[in-house]
């Protein structure tokens, strides 16, 4: 659909000759194709501004070497920037000990918690740990049923109970989970706006009740420019430990992967990619630079 | 800015709003282009007229008759709905029956996502909370066997709406896209000149993606209009200005919350205003 970024670059850099520096003339066109491409990509405005700013200052008098275009430089210092900028690497979780360790995803209507949250159990009894559920989004209609039905899916337990206080069932469910010596408690939480104070309100109440060890903020990888406007809220209300992208199996660029790295610093974990069980993978930086940049 | 000069600073100013807004690099350079063309022939002549001058221009995208909802002359109206994962489609489609049935319409729905979990017990819950007949299968089973039963449905009951919720699926899923046809297949047989709608359901925090969204529905399924879901966020919806301007389809209701009656019919006035605030 887009035009590759190495394209466009060679193309900004034709006139040059293969030697030479990286300089003020002959860099502006090309950090003008960046930004285009990042914008493309839904990387928020300010972000891409600032993402070229300190890419301009990065790749100022850098050397070309014989053998490379400036072209190829400066694509690769982009491409650095922009892995280091989504990195680290890393999909580890902190198993605490004694367990249970719980954790809680957290994030916007519809971005694919109660589905996160089966993959997650399936992927921490993959390492060896025994895990449970627990509903605590007690707003949407069959969240409890949705929930219950991947369990018995994956063969994971889940605990439930019909109420109004989501913050009484988290605590129950914690409760059940160490009776049945779980080693793992992932919270399954309301999809809620971030300027919706009541609805953060009660997140952070689940939160200070429960003391996750670990809460992700799950994030769709379609999501535009206002991503930077919910991470940052869901990140001041939850202090966030990692984020997890869903819904990479499509063809979004995924831009909103670097926002929210960029406002929150919190490492992205893993990427959802398909509605199965099975479709949850580690995060790649590198690979996610690329697609953003349209390589 | 009073009496402010048009120069580079503001139209980056403005770039910065309207991308802001998702309305996409192209679509934004193609209007600052027009603002400034319209400048050099001197149509506007101070940063006061700007804002008025683009709410005019983005406003006329959508002409009232481009925002009804079809209605079938006999017979069930068929309303198709369809998007990709967890864009909304299910909550619109309660909040379009109860705005519907609450007008005095008898409104069936049906529950094709026969495949996300617990998908047709969302469906149902809906259904009894506002009020309306459902038809529905069991998880799993075709969802163009539930599509042939709830036209039999409405048609038996005389309904005057028959509201078809799909599950969701990515664009770029060409077997799912082609379950969708042949739900779309099955509705025209049963009802003739059915789907009368086809509406796509867009999540109004989406970015570019969804112009990638509306052309692949579109391609499969012949979208009619859209239902911009989740604007009581932060979020603009401004993608669907690009959508508009590239593909022609138009917004017919947006989404403001998680009620049935959340629902309100698009209107371009205030969607444009919002942009700007
Ligand atoms: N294609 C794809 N679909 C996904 C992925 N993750 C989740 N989904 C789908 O996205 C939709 C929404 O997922 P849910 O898990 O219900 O999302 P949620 O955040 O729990 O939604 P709420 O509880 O209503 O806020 C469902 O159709 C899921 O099957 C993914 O990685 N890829
Ligand atoms: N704030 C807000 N939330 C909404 C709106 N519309 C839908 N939602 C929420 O978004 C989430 C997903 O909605 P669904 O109706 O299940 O979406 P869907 O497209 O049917 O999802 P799948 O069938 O899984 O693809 C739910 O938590 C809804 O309550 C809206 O206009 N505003
Ligand atoms: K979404
Ligand atoms: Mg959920
Ligand atoms: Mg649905």
């Amino acid at each position: 659909m887009f035009e590759s970024l190495t394209d466009r670059f060679n193309s900004v850099f034709k006139s040059l000759s293969g030697r030479g520096r990286i300089t003020e003339s002959n860099i502006s066109d090309a950090m003008r194709e960046v930004r285009k491409a990042l914008l493309e990509a839904d990387v928020n405005y300010q972000v891409a501004k600032q993402f070229c700013k300190d890419v301009r200052e990065a790749a100022l008098g850098a050397e070309v070497v014989q053998s490379l275009k400036p072209g190829q430089v400066l694509i690769k210092i982009v491409q650095d920037e922009l892995t280091k900028l989504m990195g680290p690497e890393g999909s580890d979780i902190y198993y605490v000990s004694p367990g249970p360790t719980v954790i809680m995803l957290a994030g916007l209507q519809g971005c694919g918690k109660t589905t996160t949250a089966a993959k997650l159990a399936n992927y921490v009894r993959s390492e060896g740990k025994k895990p449970q559920m627990v509903a605590v989004d007690l707003q949407r209609p069959a969240a409890i049923e949705q929930l219950r039905t991947l369990g018995e899916q994956i063969d994971v337990p889940v605990y439930c109970e019909e109420s109004k206080d989501s913050v009484k069932v988290a605590k129950n469910g914690l409760k059940d989970a160490k009776k049945n010596d779980a080693d793992v408690v992932i919270l399954d939480t309301a999809g809620r706006l971030h300027v919706d104070q009541e609805l953060m309100d009660e997140v952070s109440n689940v939160a200070k009740a429960t003391s996750p060890h670990q809460i992700y903020l799950v994030c769709d990888s379609m999501t535009g420019q206002d991503a930077v406007n919910s991470a940052k809220e869901f990140n001041e209300r939850l202090e966030l430990d990692g984020v997890i992208l869903t819904k990479l199996d499509g063809d979004a660029r995924g831009g909103a992967a670097l926002s929210v790295k960029a406002v929150t610093g919190k490492p992205i974990k893993f990427a959802g990619v398909g509605e199965k069980i099975e479709d949850l993978q580690k995060f790649h930086p590198d690979r996610m630079a690329g697609r953003i940049l349209g390589m | 800015s009073f009496g402010r000069k048009i120069d580079e600073d503001l139209l980056d100013e403005l770039e910065e709003v309207l991308i802001s807004d998702d309305l996409g690099y192209e679509t934004t350079m193609k209007l600052i282009e027009e603002l400034r063309e319209s400048y050099k022939n001197k149509e506007i002549e101070t940063s006061e007229q700007i804002i008025p001058f683009l709410k005019e221009k983005i406003k006329n995208y959508w002409p009232q008759r481009d925002r009804e909802l079809a209605k079938s002359d006999s017979g069930p109206t068929v309303v198709l709905v369809a998007g990709v994962n967890g864009s909304g489609k299910t909550t619109s489609i309660a909040k379009l029956g109860f705005n519907l049935s609450s007008a005095g319409h008898k409104v069936v729905v049906a529950a094709c996502d026969t495949f996300r979990a617990a998908a047709v017990d969302q469906l149902s819950i809906w259904s009894e909370r506002i009020g309306v007949e459902i038809i529905k299968h069991k998880q799993g089973a075709d969802p163009a066997a539930v599509a042939y039963d709830a036209c039999q449905a409405a048609i038996a009951r005389d309904a005057d709406y028959l509201i078809v919720d799909t599950a969701g699926r990515l664009h770029t899923q060409k077997h799912l896209m082609k379950e969708l046809e042949k739900i779309k297949a099955v509705t025209s047989k049963k009802i003739p000149g059915s789907p009368h709608e086809v509406i796509l359901v867009v999540d109004g925090t989406t970015g570019q993606n969804a112009i990638a969204q509306a052309k692949e529905f579109t391609g499969a399924i012949d979208v009619t209009g859209i239902f911009l879901a989740k604007l009581d966020g932060s979020a603009r919806g401004g993608i669907v200005i690009a959508i508009k301007d590239k593909l022609d389809i138009p917004v017919k209701f947006v989404g403001l919350g998680e009620k049935p009656e959340d629902i309100a019919e698009f209107e371009p006035e205030e969607f444009v205003e919002a942009l700007f605030s």
